[in-house]
């Protein structure tokens, strides 16, 4: 079906981006196999790192002309292996790509190359006063990423997506084309939104080699309550009792003692308090300090009311870093503490979290593997994870299906989706399939083929 | 046993401007914060209570608002604190401030152990707390990472000394500072914040005190003067290293190795 590379492609690539950024062979290091979470693994036939646009135009025309599956690939800090070349061919690494262009404080945008790292970003703009507000919990993710998987992050609650920030994208077509979709204006009604359309498309259809994305006034007070509550059911419940007080919190994350004791391991830093058995932990941010304390007072007080064992200040610097520092760690903590995981990202309702944990935690006793877990309670997205232990090949295998087949289902009879902001990628097709069903994901299909006619981008990928 | 521990309000930023005229911090209408080297004396404070029984006191120099700490000290666990106000102290140097706070513990009342932090985050000096000791004539270990056992009116800590550790056993009462990152300093509570009354918080000025020589204090008591306090400059100097993971790895160690971290 694909041609495989030959030493005159290679030549040509190398015509395009010079010899030192083609690599072939055993010069490919292992890591571009798999991604973050590693279950995917196939190596590309080449790796070619690109730093313009035109660039990968031209390898595009050439793998169009040649049929040769191209993968793109930012950082690799994916979950569902949507960045693995399964079929092989060329790997385009867009990490060197890596400038922000322009920051325009009459429109209130910032233009960046896709591989811009998010954590360069949030710092880049908050130098100048402004805020990126999408906030995935991986911050050395590139942007093109994050625009690719529409990741999500703990602001959502208030602030929403990577979607909703982003403005115009510059993209290369399978064919070799360049287009400009969506543009620095902020209304726009002109015909189809293919912008939003490649947001979230996981590299299946087009190639992003630049992004205009929205930016805010950096709100000037922000702090954060840490809530201890005796279990998971009261803390879960407290959420939509706090959704019903009117106040906006930008961020509200639970986390069990268990996850907060992998990351005490992990960091080799003691966490603040650690008696209780569940806590949500609440942000909130404005302009005055007024505002934000009197938000604050009230979620304090309500918490206090529904059962809290108390209420946490989290004000000042040092304190925020003690907290979100594990916060932002306990993906890696709970790697560390197992042999091999995978996860779950499924998204239900708010109101349904604590039914869908209380159903994972009969499922670790039915199965009596671990799955702990750890998410935004905010907006109803939980990072699941079945961690493997001391399992052999074949009882992993077996453990893993029957998790995952059962979570997927209950997630999708309490109105949930398969993937809150990790996307489908190679891993999660299946579950995708299952919960849509033919009609939409042939239109998805469809889609692809008028991107992509020859199937060459990132193919196996999401609706395949 | 009684403890009292010193802390001190800080700028919450480092971008502090200084008075050109008198060398001191403007404070005025900038956000504080407690000392954020003070958080692991409270800890370490709070830590021997549970262990050993007895309170915690806490005790600060600054204007009224510098009460604001002393409510977080209390939320944290501190059973009231003390505030040393009066405008005959402003300006005060390491020395006029050590002299001032000596004398407003003495009228506070009788403490077997007293903890200061490190230093400061403004003034940076790491003096105040040795100041202290010799002032009120009490044995006095600095950079105290561990305070191993308590007893027979002596007490053992491990304390840093750059390049080695020293076990050391110190007699009671007496006045330690604590290293910085020895502890995880639990946070305030809000429950106990609501439940804050005005008794447990004391304030003390110039006419409390028992020496009423005004030039013991303030700017009229400080044997120094500072001229100019400038935020140390920023390093954004990157450096990358390229090459196959084995020179990678060999490059950075030799890097890390030639800038001492190992």
């Amino acid at each position: 079906m694909y041609n495989k590379l030959t030493s005159e492609d290679i030549k040509k690539l190398i015509e395009i981006v010079g010899e030192e950024n083609v690599i072939t062979g055993e010069s490919i290091s292992a890591d571009y196999a798999h991604d973050e979470l590693g279950t995917v693994k196939k190596m590309p036939d080449v790796l070619v790192r690109v730093t313009k646009t035109e660039e990968i135009s031209k390898i595009m025309a050439l793998a169009w002309e040649r049929v040769i599956p191209v993968t793109v690939r930012g950082s690799g800090t994916g979950l569902v292996g949507a960045a693995v070349p399964v079929c092989g061919g060329i790997l385009l690494e867009t990490t060197k790509m890596n400038k922000i262009l322009e920051l325009d404080s009459d429109n209130l945008t910032v233009t960046v190359q896709p591989g811009v790292l998010l954590m360069e970003l949030a710092a880049f703009v908050e130098e100048n006063d402004f805020l990126y507000p999408p906030d995935p919990g991986e911050k050395s993710a590139t942007i093109g990423g994050n625009i690719s998987t529409n990741a999500g992050g703990m602001r959502a609650v208030k602030y929403g997506v990577t979607r909703d920030y982003v403005r115009a994208l510059t993209v290369v077509m399978p064919n070799g084309e360049i287009v400009k979709l969506g543009a620095k204006v902020a209304k726009n009604s002109s015909g189809y939104s293919l912008k939003d359309l490649v947001v979230g498309s996981e590299g299946t259809l087009c190639i992003i080699t630049e992004a205009v994305l929205d930016i805010i006034p950096l709100p000037k007070i922000s702090l954060s309550l840490l809530v201890p509550f005796k279990d998971m059911k009261s803390a879960i419940e407290a959420v939509p009792k706090i959704f019903r007080s009117k106040v906006t919190p930008t961020a509200i994350e639970y986390m069990s003692r268990d996850t907060i004791l992998f990351a005490e391991d992990y960091l080799g830093k003691k966490f603040p308090d650690k008696k209780n058995e569940a806590y949500i932990l609440l942000t909130f941010d404005g302009n005055t300090e007024t505002q934000v304390n009197e938000d604050m007072n009230t979620v304090a007080q309500l918490c206090l009311e529904i059962g809290a064992v108390d209420v946490y200040i989290v004000d000042t610097e040092e304190r925020k870093k003690a907290v979100w520092s594990a916060r932002g760690a306990f993906l890696e903590a709970i790697k560390a503490s197992t042999t091999e995981m995978d996860e779950c990202d499924v998204v239900v309702p708010v109101n349904k979290i604590d039914e869908f944990i209380r159903f994972t935690h009969k499922l670790a006793e039915q199965t009596g593997v671990r799955i702990p877990s750890f998410g935004h309670a905010g907006d109803g997205n939980l990072h699941i994870y079945i961690c493997r232990d001391k399992l052999s090949d074949a009882e992993w295998e077996k453990v893993l299906e029957e998790c995952f087949d059962k979570m997927y289902k209950k997630a999708e009879e309490l109105g949930g989706l398969v993937s809150g902001e990790h996307g489908i990628g190679y891993a999660k097709k299946g579950y995708l399939k299952n919960q849509l069903g033919d009609l939409p994901i042939n239109v998805m299909k469809g889609i692809k083929k008028v991107f992509d006619e020859k199937n060459i981008l990132n193919p196996e990928k999401v609706c395949f | 046993m009684k403890i009292l521990v010193c802390i001190k309000q800080v700028p919450g930023s480092t971008n502090v401007e200084v008075d050109p005229n008198t060398g001191v911090l403007k404070r005025d209408g900038i956000q504080s914060k407690m000392n954020p080297y003070d958080l692991y004396a409270i800890e370490t404070a709070l830590n021997l209570t549970e262990k050993f029984g007895g309170t915690v006191d806490v005790i600060t120099m600054g204007p009224p608002q510098a009460k604001s700490v002393i409510e977080e000290a209390i939320c944290m666990g501190a059973k009231g604190g003390t505030v040393l106000s009066d405008r005959k102290f402003a300006g005060a140097d390491v020395l006029a401030t050590a002299y001032t706070v000596s004398q407003g513990i003495k009228k506070t009342g009788d403490f077997d152990i007293i903890i200061c932090g490190k230093q400061t985050t403004d003034g940076d000096t790491a003096q105040v707390g040795a100041e202290v000791a010799e002032f009120l004539n009490l044995p006095n270990v600095a950079n105290v990472l561990s305070v191993k056992d308590i007893s027979d009116g002596k007490m053992v800590v491990t304390a840093s000394q750059d390049d080695k550790v020293a076990e050391m056993s110190i007699k009671l009462p007496c006045l330690i500072s604590v290293d910085g990152d020895i502890n995880t300093p639990r946070l305030p509570s809000y429950k106990v914040k609501k439940g804050i009354t005005d008794d447990m918080i004391k304030f003390l000025s110039f006419d409390d005190f028992d020496d009423q020589n005004v030039n013991n204090y303030g700017l009229s008591g400080s044997a120094t003067n500072v001229e100019r306090i400038f935020p140390p400059e920023k390093n954004n100097e990157k450096h990358s290293i390229e090459g196959t993971p084995q020179q990678q790895a060999d490059e950075l160690y030799n890097l890390i190795r030639r800038i001492k971290l190992v």
